[in-house]
């Protein structure tokens, strides 16, 4: 509740400077609760854009959807009917979004997801105003496999929290993985103890492990796998290795592979700016989710550039066309409005005192998700 | 499946059942002796991890953190039974269970406010990290080893200090007839401000413990919260033993369950399948343990009528 009204003071004093609001942009997006570094790191991202831009007719209402569905769907019912803003953003979890965006695109609103990107929405529920500017949910996890086939490795044991991410995070490995699987295991979302599936990797005979498991799950999970001295080595998703968690790790992360999008160092003039004014602004090193933040308000400015969101199809044709500097460099839409991008391998080091990625490869070139054939629209 | 795996899991179970056990028994005596349902005891929880990270940050020493831990937690107990709690004994157990959610949340935010929105690093020393080898070759964690050996002597010595000492003869006497031991001279409020500050403590050092091998973060505590909830009705509410009893039961559901349901399943069904059908149900076995005890004993294991 007091993170809601501050959250609100936040926005509302950033509207305050524009004398006349016309676009109205409503962000649901998780700021309580274990998942609030996700939320915060978009919401950061997402704001430092638009105070960059200048733009002063852009009004952002910011809720906390405690990480809880029921409340997203309250949330957006308030943005649409009460709030009448004209794009909505933000979410985080792929069951929030499953919960909202559906019924906020048949509305009318335009969905532009900063982050979660579940199957359901990039094939068949795919929508003309639905974008996604982060990734399909398989898209990390895919190129996770790729890179397991480079490394040789022949037999994985692999394991994701039992909701449509995790479900999407292991098919999207195996889509890619050409090896044998030791072992497969769905744990609870939320889950903090991960002895037992521990033991059962010591026990698989496996030569690699993969795992999906964001947030305190992934650093639970993490510290305790260093501990037990199975020592295989780790493939993984960006999720556990973002830069909000790795300092909560600490070692057991060093040297471990993981996939991602976005790296802090790729070197392209948007992403430099990026990183140097977001660490200014905030005192922190950015994430790749505050990255996501910062492309999905770009993409929303170069669209307004162009047309007014009541001009819908105007507008959906801006957006369409991604006509932004991206921190990733090259960025477009594929047909289902999901990215189509360079997936690259990264490498946890330590910088001084700073744990922190590098990238040491691509693992997939132009990718494009599994689902833009099943989406007609 | 190798007996190595499954004596290796039944430690786990037992390592998480005594976590389980720690956080169920400052829950448990607060409300045999005060009838008092605390929420915010997943709070307390998290001040101990928090104070743990906080002071092995500073000063590099686990044992130090630990004793922070039992320290913020304990004074955290004592100051929100003084300031908050104490007008609730009276009251009926919905005011109870409002006053103390609305503490979760303040505990929460007030966290968030003062160690920010990211989860906190605590590390195991070095003197207990890595694997040791045990007995039939089975490798086990060190650290998890330390929690149960932990745990068995907190749990000893919350037997001793109940059954044998004179504060232990008091909270015995104020579950019985809290009137009466007022009429006798004890001094209720005292004693009760030394019970909340007990189990507080307790709870502070489970988190502390549990916090080097997993995330310190915001919000770590409610889940945990729920599970010492199903232990103390498992065990019987206001009974020591039925929350060790209880513990012990949950932590070896919960661990074998995970483990054992998706095997017994891909006899029957495909791998994929099995795994799905496995974890839901495995997920769901502690609250038909729950279920089923109350069928039997309505009041517990070690519940009084």
């Amino acid at each position: 509740m007091i993170v809601r009204t501050l959250a609100m003071a936040g926005a509302l004093s950033l509207a305050a400077v524009g004398a006349q609001a016309e676009i109205k942009v409503g962000m649901i997006t998780t700021l309580s609760g274990g998942g609030a570094g996700l939320g915060i790191d978009v919401r950061d991202g997402f704001m430092l854009a638009l105070e960059q831009s200048g733009r002063t007719d852009v009004t952002v209402v910011i809720e906390d959807d405690q990480q809880k569905p029921d409340i997203a769907v309250q949330l957006s019912d308030k943005m649409i009917q009460s709030e009448k803003v004209d794009v909505m953003t933000g979410i985080i979890w792929s069951n929030l979004a499953m919960a909202v965006v559906p019924g906020a695109v048949a509305q009318g609103k335009f969905y532009l997801s900063p982050n979660a990107g579940p199957s359901a929405l990039a094939g068949q529920g795919c929508h003309p105003n639905y974008f996604n500017v982060a990734w399909q949910n398989d898209n990390l996890h895919e190129a996770a496999g790729a890179y397991a086939n480079d490394a040789g490795y022949k037999n994985s044991f692999i394991l994701a929290p039992n909701y449509p991410a995790g479900q999407d995070a292991l098919t999207g490995y195996k889509r890619f993985f050409k090896g044998d699987l030791a072992g497969e295991i769905y744990t609870q979302l939320g889950q903090t103890d991960y002895a037992a599936e521990i033991a059962q990797i010591r026990a698989s005979g496996a030569d690699s492990v993969f795992f999906f498991l964001p947030g305190g799950m992934g650093i639970s999970f993490l510290k305790q796998y260093a501990d037990s001295g199975v020592g295989l080595p780790v493939v993984g998703p960006a999720f556990s290795f973002d830069q909000g968690i790795l300092q909560a790790v600490g070692d057991a992360a060093l040297g471990v592979v993981n996939t991602s999008q976005w790296s802090k160092d790729i070197d392209n003039p948007a992403n430099v700016a990026f990183v140097a004014s977001f660490q200014e602004k905030y005192g922190r090193l950015p994430s790749l989710y505050a990255s996501q933040g910062f492309d999905t308000a770009n993409l929303l400015l170069s669209a307004l550039e162009v047309a007014e969101p009541s001009d819908a199809d105007a507008f959906r044709e801006a957006l369409r066309a991604a006509d932004f500097d991206s921190t990733r460099g090259d960025f477009a839409f594929g047909a289902n409005h999901h990215p189509i991008q360079d997936i690259y391998v990264r490498e946890v080091i330590k910088e001084g005192d700073i744990y922190t990625n590098k990238i040491i490869g691509v693992a997939l070139k132009d990718h494009v998700d599994a689902y833009v054939g099943e989406c007609k629209m | 499946m190798s007996l190595i795996l499954f004596i290796e899991q039944m430690l786990n179970g037992l390592q998480f059942g005594v976590m389980l056990f720690l956080m169920a028994a400052g829950l448990t005596l607060i409300f045999g002796v005060m009838g008092l349902i605390n929420l915010a005891h997943g709070s307390l929880y998290m001040i101990g991890a928090f104070a743990a990270a906080w002071v092995a940050g500073l000063t590099g020493s686990f044992v130090l953190a630990l004793i922070a831990a039992l320290a913020a937690a304990a004074a955290a107990g004592a100051l929100v039974e003084v300031v908050v709690i104490r007008r609730l004994y009276a009251r009926d157990h919905l005011d109870q269970v409002l006053a103390t959610f609305a503490l979760i949340l303040m505990f929460s935010e007030g966290t968030r406010w003062v160690f920010g929105s990211f989860p906190l690093f605590l590390e195991i020393p070095p003197y207990l990290s890595g694997p040791v080898r045990l007995p039939g070759g089975i490798q086990y964690p060190l650290y998890r080893l330390a929690i149960i050996v932990a745990g068995l002597i907190v749990a000893a010595g919350l037997f001793a200090l109940i059954a044998r000492t004179r504060i232990g003869i008091q909270i015995r006497a104020g579950e019985a007839d809290r009137e009466m031991i007022g009429a006798l001279g004890v001094n209720i409020a005292a004693l009760y401000t030394v019970v909340f500050a007990l189990g507080a403590a307790l709870a502070g050092l489970a988190g502390a413990l549990i916090g080097a091998i997993q995330s310190v973060q915001v919000g770590m505590g409610e889940p945990v919260l729920i599970l010492a909830f199903v232990v103390i009705v498992i065990g019987g509410i206001g009974s020591i033993k039925g929350a060790l009893v209880g513990a012990l039961l949950v932590g070896l559901t919960d661990t074998m369950g995970r483990f054992l349901l998706p095997v017994a399943f891909a006899q029957v069904m495909a791998p994929a399948a099995a795994t799905a059908v496995g974890s839901a149900l495995a997920s769901m076995a502690i609250y038909i343990l729950m279920a089923l005890v109350l069928i039997f004993r309505p009041r517990g294991l070690y519940g009084v009528a």
